[in-house]
């Protein structure tokens, strides 16, 4: 159990804002899409302790869980989808890499 | 009783330093097999966290999706993807730390300077009816949330579908 010490809250709302900067500087400076998904990833780790924090000092706890886990399912589709582009990419390019991605239709 | 909330701020701490170290090994290290593990870790990491927060049923969730399946599904996209020559595993450890070598001095940075000031964690809950049984949440307040989950997840699993199937050879 939490102490309720606003000092302790900002504590994690530094990890909130730090784990965000990980993964913001991840996706800006990846240039392996797989790692640009991990990047996101890292971004929505960031973002569902933020939900989780905010429902626990506002005392709605189980309306945050049920948004964190609302985004949990989302993650899981959006991550899918991506890889299943990841993988068309390979097909088409045989690389990973955004530096090959110049040539693209459309 | 003090002792006890001494041990608990200190298992914080270090469980939020614990989560900002994985999530920087996670991006930092060349091998991006390790990178997925460590992103593995970070979802444990975040798991207790959720525990600690009085969120069990989010956390499950976390730990078997985010922990168990996401991972699943980066090792399989590796696999199928093709393996770096050792001469190009040296290039991208060079390249990788000369790009991610400005990170930890930033994530320093940023903490110290938000150590600093005063994150505003106040505040007070809008008066909005409190629930406190996150399955009256799911069912009854959100209710739209989860045919939003459906249609999400039937949209993915579509996509995946178009994105990988099989074109049919000219004859």
């Amino acid at each position: 159990m939490l102490p309720d010490a606003p000092e302790l809250l900002s504590l994690f709302g530094i990890g909130v804002v730090l784990t965000l900067l990980v993964g913001f500087y991840s996706v800006l400076t990846s240039q392996n899409l797989i790692r640009t998904l991990i990047g996101m990833e890292v971004l929505t780790k960031g973002v569902t302790l933020l939900i989780i924090v905010v429902g626990y000092v506002v005392g709605q706890i189980a309306l945050a869980q049920a948004l964190a886990i609302t985004l949990i399912i989302i993650e899981v589709a959006v991550i899918v989808v991506a890889v299943g582009i990841v993988l068309c990419v390979h097909k088409h390019t045989n690389s990973i890499d955004t530096r090959d991605l110049g040539n693209l239709k459309g | 009783m003090a002792g006890t909330d001494t041990m608990d701020t200190m298992l914080d701490i270090l469980l939020v330093w614990l989560l900002v170290g994985a999530a920087m090994a996670t991006v930092m290290t060349p091998r991006i097999l390790w990178s997925v593990i460590g992103l593995a870790v970070t979802s444990a990491v975040l798991t207790i966290l959720m525990f600690r927060f009085d969120s069990p049923l989010a956390a499950v969730f976390e730990l078997s999706v985010c922990a168990g399946l996401i991972p699943a599904i980066f090792i399989s996209t590796i696999s199928l993807t093709q393996r770096l020559s050792p001469e190009g595993m040296a290039e991208r450890r060079r390249e990788k730390w000369r790009r991610f070598g400005l990170l930890p001095v930033l994530v320093i940075l940023v903490g110290v300077a938000l150590m600093q000031v005063h994150i505003p964690l106040d505040f007070v809950a809008p008066p909005a009816a409190k629930e406190t049984d996150v399955r009256n949440v799911l069912w009854h307040v959100r209710h739209i949330d989860l045919v939003g989950q459906i249609a999400i997840l039937l949209g993915g699993a579509w996509g995946v579908v178009v994105l990988l199937k099989e074109r049919k050879r000219a004859a």
